[in-house]
C-alpha cells in the first residue's frame, strides 16, 4: 500500500456502490438472464434431487475422466461467453464508419476485445485441451487415474474460480482495458488505476496456478504410469503431444507467474519493475511474459496436432504413416518453440542481427509443422477415408492449416513484420490458427471421443453441418480481415475513418453470423443425440469400429476403473495390435482395484481462493488476510488426511464387467 | 500363470505375448517424488526469472543507494553459513529416517528448522536495516528486484519451518510409514533446493554486488 | 520519373537481391556436405529448371487472387509508394510464392485423396498397414528444408538490408542515394492520443500532420510520452515502437506526392482510435510553402506548452508550431520536460558511479 493512499475500509475496501453497473442496460439485462438461468439450474438440481449426486459425482470427484468432462463443459460455456464478445466487435467495427462512433464506447470496447482474448485463451482453449487431455490420456496410456487425482480436482477448481472471476468483474466494477497481455505502461497503475486489471492479473494469476498443477499431473502421469511394454516409441502420437505439451507448461508458465506477480507488486505496493520512473523497464515485461507466450502457442496447439494424429488413422482404417517422424517433429517444435519469442516485438527494434536470429527460429518451425501435414496426408493415402464429423473437421483443418502456416511464416519474417506486425494480418493470422486448428480440433476431439465418455455417438448430421458452418464462417469472418490488414488496418481500433473498409467488416460481420449458426448447430447435435441416444448407442467400446489405442479397448463410458484389467501394449496402437492377435476379453477372476478417494478440499481452497482474489482486487485487507488464512490452514488440514484410497471389491468389479458382457451378448 | 516383464513387453511361460496382467499392483505414491521434483523445477524457473529480472533492473538505482552502500557482508555470510549448516542438519535427519529412527531425524529436522528461523530472524534484521537507510522496495528498482528475490526465498524457508511442524505432528502421530518417508524426502529436496537458491543469491547479488 | 508499381513487376529483380550468387553458393556447398554429391549435382541441375519452369506458374496461380481482389481496393501494403515498402511488399510476394511450392500441392492432394480414398471407393488401393517409406521421409522433411532455406536467406538479409536503423542506400530502384546527401530529421513523440513531430533542423513542430519532399532520405527519431504505441506509415515503411524514455529509429523515402495515412499500431488506451495522421508526400516547393505554413502559425512549443498539450485528448485537431524549444526532444527521451525532475541520463550516470549514496534519493541535482 502506497503511503499516499487513503484509508480503506477494512472490509469493503474500495468496493463502493458505484461498482455496480446499473445504469448500463445490456449488462443489468445480462445480470438478469445470468440470476434467472442459474435460479432455474438450481431449481432444477432441488427439484430432480440431484444436489446431492452432483455434488458426490462430479464436484468432489478425483476420477480423471469427470475432470476432463468438467474442463469441456466450463469451456463451452466461457466459449459462449468469448463468443458474444466477438460479436459485440464484429457489430461494432461494422457500424463505426462514416463518422458513426458505432454504439460502444471506448471504456466498453477496450474491456470487451481483452476479456475475448483472455476468455478464448485462458478459459476457453486451454481448459478444452487440458479437458481432452485429462479425459484421454490415462485410457490411452492404460492406467486406472492419474499420478496426482486431489491435485487434478484442484486444478480443475482453480480454473473454474478463475472464470468466475473474469464474470464477476462484468457486474462489479470493470475489467481490464489493456489486451490480453496486459502489457505495461498500459497496465501499469498510471494508466489503469481502476479494478480491471487487477481482476484480469488474479484471474490469469489463478487459472495459472491452476494449468501448472494438471501440467505436472498430467506429465508425471505420462511419464510413470504407462501400462507394461508402453515404451515412449510405443505411445500413441496424442499421449507424445501431451508430453511434450505438460513439459512445456511446467517449463513456461513459472515465467507467466513471474512476469504477472511483479506487474501486481508494481500495481499494489509501489513497486518499479515495468514502471516507466525510477528504473523500471516496462520491455522487461514484454520479454518475460512472451518467454512464457509462446510456449503457450504450441501448448494449445500440439495437442490439436495429437487429435488429427488419433483421428485420422481411425477414420481412414490404417495406422499413421511415419510415426517416428510425427514424434521427431513434435519434439523439435517444442524445443524450438522455446527460443521464438521475440518475434512478437520485432518492432521494438532490437536490431538487425537479434530479430533475424529470432526469424530463423521461427522459420524453421513450419519444418516439421510441414512434416506433420504430410503425414495425415499419406495416412489418408491407400486408405479407406470415411467422412464422419471428426474427419470432416480434419480436413477442414488441413486446408485452414496451411493457410494460417503460411500467414505465420510471413510475419515471422522481420522485415515484413514492420508491416504485418499489429495489423488485422496478424489477427487474421493468429485467428486462422485459433480456430482453423485448436478449435476445429476440439470439436473433431469431441465428437470422437464422446462415444467413448457417454457410450452413444453425436448425430452425424448435426455435426457435420455445424463443421460445415463454422468452416464457412471462418473463411468468411477471417478473409476480410486478411484484406483490410494489407490495406493498412490495425487491431483494436473502435472507429474507422476510411469509408473503403466498411465492406470487409461487414463480411466480417456475415462471417461471425455463420459461426454463430454452426455453434447453433453443435448445441442442436447434442440436443438431438441425447434425444436419440438409443439408436446411437454403442455397447462394443470401440465405437468407430477400427480404433487402433488402448482407450476403446474398455467399455463405453469406462468403468470408474479404466481397465479391468492392466493392457500390456506390444506395439505402437496396442489395441489394433491386439485385435490382429485375436485377443478376447477376460470374462472372470477379477481383482479388487484400488481407487483414490473423492475429496471436497479442492473446492473449499479454490472458493476460499475466489474470496481472497477478489478482497485483493478491490482491497479488502481484512476479507483477504482471514480467507487467505483460511486456505492455507485448509491445505495443510488436507495432509493430515492419509486415508485417500479404497478397493473396488473384487465382486463389484465382476458385476460391472459380467453386466458389459451381457451388453455384447445381447448385441451379437 | 507366470509372467516375465522386460523392456520390451510381458510374455507368459511359453513366450507368447500377455495382452493383459492378472495381479494387481497398488501405485499409490510413485509418482510423488518425481512429480515433487517437477514442482521444483518450475520453482527453480520462478526464481530464474527473479535473476534475470535483478541482472535487467539490479543496476538502475535511479539516484537512489547501490549494494555497495547496503550490503553487510559478514551478515549476509553468515546467513550462508547457517544455511549451508541446516543443509547438513536436514541430510543428518535423512540418514536417521533411512535407519527408521523417528526420534534422532525429528531431533535433526527441529535442529533444521531453529537455524531456518535464526535465518529469517537476520533477514529481518536486514531488512530493517534497509528501511532505516531509506532503502524501500519503492526507491528503485534495484530495490525492487533486490528485496523481491530476497523476500521470494524467505517465504520459501517460512514454508520450510512451517513444513518442518506438521511434518513432526505426522511422523509423531503415524511413525515413520511409507507415506511419511516420501514426504520427509520431498521435504529434504525443498529444503536443499533452498540452500542451493540461496547460495545463488549470496553469489550472484551479494559478492557481485559489493564487488563491481 | 514515377510510375505506379505493379504487382508482379518487380518480383523477378527481387529474386537476385534475395539469393544472391555467393549465398546461393553457401547454401549448395552446405547442402552438398548434407546430401552427398551425387544427390547435390541432381540438385544443382534441377534449380535453374525449378526457379525457371515452377516458380513462375506458381506465382501466376497463387498471386491470381491476391491480384485480383486487391487491386480494386487500396491495399497499400500491395501498392505501397515509398521505397522500404516497396522491398518488403516484393518480399512478400516472394515468400508467399516460395510458400506456394509447397502449399499448392499439398491442398491438392488432400481434396484429391480424401475424395479418391473415400470409404465408398472400393476399388481404390487399400493398404492398412503401409505405415512407412523413407523415400517419402526424405521427400517430406527434405521439401520443407530446401523451401525454409531459401527463405532462410532471405529473411536473413532483409533482416538487415531492411533493418529500420540502418540509413538507406538507395531512393528507388537503380537509384543510389547521392553521396553527401544529409537526411531530413524528424522527431516523432506519440502522446496521449496524438502525434508531435519536431522539425529539429526547420525549427517547426506539428501535431498530427507530417510531410516530407519525395525522394529525400528521412530519418525518424521515435520516442513516446506516457505509454507504448507504434508509429506506422504503411505506404512508407511500416512501423517502429514508441517506447517511453526509449529511442527507436526509422530510415526511410517516399517516392510518390500524395497524402498517406499514418497511425499508431499498438493499443494505447481509450483515445487510440484517433491517433492518425496525415503524411504528405510532396514536391519541394510545397514542402516549403508547407513549412513556411507552420512558421506562420506564431505558436511556440516550449516546455509549457508542452506539458499542457501532453494531457490527454482524443482526436486532436492538426497544429502547427513556428518554433520549438531545442531542448525539448531530448527532455522528453529523458523524461525530465517537467521541473525538478531527475534525468534519466542523470539517474544512468550515477548507476555507473554506483548509485548515489544514501542521500536523498530522486531529487534532480541540477
Amino acid at each position: 500500500m502506497s503511503a499516499d493512499s487513503p484509508p480503506l475500509d477494512p472490509i469493503f475496501g474500495r468496493l463502493t456502490l458505484d461498482a455496480f453497473p446499473i445504469h448500463e442496460p445490456i449488462l443489468v439485462a445480462t445480470f438478469a438472464v445470468v440470476v434467472l438461468a442459474g435460479l432455474s439450474v438450481a431449481g432444477a438440481l432441488t427439484y430432480f434431487r440431484l444436489w446431492v449426486p452432483l455434488w458426490r459425482d462430479w464436484i468432489t470427484t478425483v476420477d480423471h475422466k469427470r475432470i476432463g468432462i468438467m474442463y469441456i463443459v466450463l469451456a463451452l460455456i466461457m466459449l459462449l461467453r468469448g463468443f458474444a464478445d466477438a460479436v459485440m466487435m464484429r457489430l461494432q467495427q461494422a457500424m463505426a464508419f462514416n463518422g458513426s462512433d458505432g454504439y460502444l464506447p471506448a471504456h466498453h470496447f477496450d474491456q470487451i476485445f481483452t476479456a475475448h482474448g483472455v476468455i478464448m485463451i485462458f478459459f476457453v482453449a486451454t481448459p478444452l485441451i487440458v479437458g481432452v487431455m485429462n479425459f484421454v490420456i490415462p485410457l490411452q496410456i492404460g492406467a486406472r487415474d492419474v499420478s496426482f487425482p486431489y491435485l487434478n480436482n484442484l486444478g480443475f477448481w482453480l480454473t473454474a474460480v478463475a472464470a468466475i472471476l473474469v464474470n464477476v468483474s462484468l457486474f462489479v466494477g470493470e475489467f481490464s482495458q489493456a489486451g490480453w497481455v496486459g502489457e505495461p505502461p498500459l497496465s501499469g497503475l498510471d494508466a489503469s488505476p481502476g479494478v480491471g486489471v487487477d481482476y484480469y492479473l488474479w484471474a490469469l494469476q489463478i487459472s495459472g496456478a491452476g494449468t501448472l498443477i494438471g501440467g505436472i499431473n498430467l506429465l508425471a502421469t505420462i511419464i510413470k504410469m504407462r501400462a507394461p511394454g508402453m515404451s515412449f516409441m510405443r505411445m500413441p502420437i496424442f499421449c507424445w503431444t501431451s508430453l511434450c505439451v505438460n513439459a512445456l507448461i511446467v517449463l513456461s508458465f513459472p515465467f507467466l507467474t513471474i512476469s504477472i506477480t511483479l506487474l501486481t507488486l508494481d500495481r499494489l505496493i509501489g513497486t518499479h519493475f515495468f514502471t516507466t520512473d525510477l528504473g523500471g523497464n516496462p520491455m522487461a515485461y514484454v520479454n518475460l511474459v512472451w518467454v512464457w507466450g509462446h510456449p503457450e502457442v504450441y501448448i494449445l496447439i500440439l495437442p490439436a496436432l495429437g487429435v488429427f494424429s488419433e483421428v485420422v488413422p481411425v477414420l481412414c482404417g490404417k495406422r499413421l504413416f511415419g510415426y517416428t517422424s510425427m514424434v521427431y517433429a513434435t519434439v523439435s517444435i517444442t524445443v524450438i518453440g522455446f527460443v521464438v519469442w521475440l518475434h512478437h516485438f520485432f518492432t521494438m527494434g532490437s536490431g538487425a542481427s537479434v530479430n533475424g536470429f529470432f526469424g530463423l527460429m521461427t522459420a524453421l518451425i513450419a519444418i516439421p509443422t510441414g512434416v506433420k501435414v504430410y503425414n495425415w496426408l499419406f495416412t489418408m493415402y491407400r486408405g479407406r477415408v470415411r467422412m464422419e464429423t471428426p474427419m470432416v473437421w480434419t480436413v477442414a483443418f488441413m486446408f485452414t492449416f496451411l493457410l494460417g502456416g503460411l500467414s505465420g511464416v510471413l510475419c515471422s519474417i522481420p522485415a515484413l513484420d514492420f508491416q504485418l506486425h499489429n495489423s488485422l494480418v496478424l489477427v487474421a493470422h493468429f485467428h486462422n490458427v485459433a480456430i482453423g486448428a485448436i478449435v476445429f480440433a476440439m470439436m473433431a476431439a469431441i465428437d470422437f471421443w464422446f462415444p467413448k465418455a457417454f457410450g452413444f455417438r453425436l448425430d452425424p448430421f448435426w455435426g457435420r453441418l455445424s463443421a460445415y458452418f463454422w468452416t464457412g464462417g471462418f473463411f468468411v469472418a477471417f478473409m476480410p480481415l486478411y484484406i483490410a490488414g494489407v490495406m493498412g488496418t490495425t487491431r483494436r481500433t473502435r472507429v474507422f475513418d476510411d469509408p473503403s473498409l466498411q465492406i470487409w467488416f461487414i463480411i466480417a460481420a456475415i462471417g461471425s453470423l455463420l459461426i454463430f449458426i454452426g455453434v447453433l448447430c453443435f448445441l442442436i447435435q447434442i440436443y438431438v443425440s441425447i434425444r436419440n441416444r438409443e439408436a446411437l448407442r454403442d455397447v462394443t467400446g470401440d465405437a468407430w469400429g477400427n480404433g487402433r489405442t488402448l482407450e476403446w479397448s474398455t467399455s463405453s463410458p469406462p468403468p470408474d476403473y479404466n481397465f479391468a484389467f492392466t493392457p500390456v501394449a506390444h506395439d505402437v496402437d496396442a489395441w489394433a495390435n491386439m485385435k490382429d492377435h485375436g485377443y478376447s476379453r477376460p470374462l472372470d477372476g477379477f481383482n479388487a482395484v484400488h481407487m483414490p478417494r473423492n475429496t471436497s478440499v479442492g473446492i473449499i481452497v479454490s472458493v476460499l481462493t475466489l474470496i481472497f482474489s477478489f478482497a485483493i482486487v478491490w482491497y479488502m485487507w481484512l476479507v483477504a488476510a482471514v480467507s487467505f488464512g483460511l486456505m492455507v490452514l485448509v491445505s495443510i488440514g488436507h495432509t493430515f488426511n492419509y486415508n485417500r484410497s479404497f478397493h473396488i471389491p473384487a465382486d463389484q468389479v465382476a458385476r460391472t464387467e459380467g453386466e458389459r458382457t451381457r451388453l455384447l451378448a445381447q448385441q451379437g | 500363470m507366470t509372467t516375465t516383464t522386460t523392456m520390451t513387453g510381458v510374455k507368459d511361460g511359453t513366450g507368447a505375448p500377455v495382452f493383459h496382467l492378472t495381479e494387481e499392483h497398488d501405485h499409490d505414491g510413485g509418482s510423488t517424488v518425481i512429480g515433487f521434483w517437477m514442482f521444483l523445477m518450475s520453482d527453480v524457473l520462478l526464481f530464474a526469472g527473479l535473476f534475470a529480472i535483478y541482472a535487467w533492473l539490479g543496476g538502475h538505482y535511479a539516484g537512489g543507494p547501490s549494494p555497495s552502500d547496503l550490503f553487510r557482508l559478514p551478515l549476509v555470510a553468515a546467513n550462508t553459513a547457517i544455511m549451508l549448516l541446516s543443509s547438513f542438519t536436514c541430510g543428518l535427519g535423512m540418514l536417521e529416517t533411512g535407519k527408521g529412527q523417528a526420534g534422532a531425524a525429528l531431533k535433526w529436522f527441529g535442529v533444521t528448522a531453529l537455524l531456518g528461523i535464526c535465518f529469517l530472524y537476520n533477514q529481518v534484521t536486514e531488512y530493517e536495516h534497509l528501511q532505516q537507510a531509506g532503502a524501500t522496495y519503492q526507491t528503485s528498482a534495484f530495490l525492487s528486484s533486490f528485496i523481491t528475490l530476497i523476500i521470494t526465498h524467505s517465504i520459501h524457508v517460512i514454508v520450510g519451518v512451517v513444513w518442518v511442524g506438521v511434518l513432526a505432528l505426522q511422523v509423531f502421530q503415524h511413525g515413520l510409514i511409507e507415506a511419511n518417508r516420501r514426504r520427509v524426502l520431498c521435504f529434504s529436496m525443498f529444503w536443499n533446493f533452498l540452500d542451493i537458491t540461496w547460495v545463488c543469491v549470496f553469489v550472484f547479488v551479494y559478492l557481485m554486488g559489493v564487488l563491481k | 520519373m514515377s510510375h505506379p508499381p505493379s504487382c508482379c513487376g518487380p518480383v523477378n529483380r527481387v529474386r537476385l537481391v534475395f539469393t544472391p550468387e555467393p549465398t546461393r553458393n553457401l547454401v549448395l556447398r552446405y547442402l552438398s556436405r548434407l546430401l552427398g554429391y551425387k544427390s547435390t549435382r541432381c540438385f544443382i541441375v534441377t534449380f535453374p529448371f525449378i526457379e525457371r519452369t515452377v516458380l513462375k506458374p506458381h506465382r501466376i496461380i497463387a498471386l491470381l487472387p491476391l491480384v485480383a481482389i486487391l487491386s480494386a481496393c487500396n491495399a497499400v501494403v500491395l501498392h505501397p509508394s515509398g521505397d522500404v515498402a516497396v522491398q518488403q511488399r516484393d518480399l512478400l510476394l516472394y515468400a508467399i510464392e516460395l510458400m506456394s511450392i509447397v502449399i499448392v500441392p499439398v491442398a491438392f492432394l488432400t481434396a484429391l485423396f480424401a475424395w479418391h480414398y473415400r470409404a465408398s471407393n472400393t476399388k481404390a488401393r487399400y493398404e492398412p498397414h503401409w505405415h512407412h517409406s523413407t523415400k517419402l521421409e526424405v521427400v517430406i522433411w527434405g521439401v520443407p528444408v530446401i523451401i525454409i532455406g531459401f527463405l532462410g536467406v532471405a529473411t536473413w538479409t532483409t533482416a538487415h538490408t531492411l533493418d529500420p536503423y540502418h540509413p538507406i542506400t538507395r531512393i528507388a530502384p537503380g537509384q543510389p542515394v547521392p553521396p553527401g546527401t544529409k537526411p531530413l530529421k524528424v522527431e516523432v513523440v506519440a502522446l496521449d492520443w496524438k502525434w508531435l513531430f519536431i522539425y529539429p533542423e526547420l525549427g517547426i513542430a506539428t501535431v498530427n500532420d507530417l510531410a516530407a519532399p519525395v525522394n529525400q532520405p528521412i530519418e525518424f527519431r521515435i520516442t513516446s510520452s506516457r505509454v507504448q504505441n507504434s508509429f506506422m506509415i504503411p505506404a512508407m515503411a511500416g512501423q517502429i515502437y514508441a517506447m517511453v524514455g526509449m529511442e527507436t529509429e526509422l530510415h526511410a523515402v517516399i517516392n510518390q506526392p500524395g497524402d498517406y495515412k499514418g497511425y499508431s499500431s499498438r493499443f494505447s488506451g481509450a483515445g487510440f482510435s484517433g491517433m492518425h495522421f496525415v503524411f504528405h508526400g510532396m514536391n519541394n516547393s510545397d514542402f516549403d510553402k508547407w513549412v513556411a505554413d507552420a512558421r506562420a502559425s506564431g505558436a511556440a512549443l516550449d516546455s509549457a506548452s508542452y506539458l499542457q498539450l501532453a494531457v490527454p485528448s482524443e482526436n486532436e485537431p492538426v497544429h502547427r508550431y513556428a518554433s520549438v524549444d531545442p531542448q525539448l526532444y531530448g527532455k522528453i527521451l529523458d523524461m525530465c520536460v517537467e521541473p525538478g525532475k531527475m534525468c534519466l541520463s542523470t539517474m544512468r550516470a550515477l548507476d555507473l558511479k554506483k548509485g548515489n549514496g544514501l542521500c536523498q534519493p530522486h531529487v534532480a541535482s541540477n
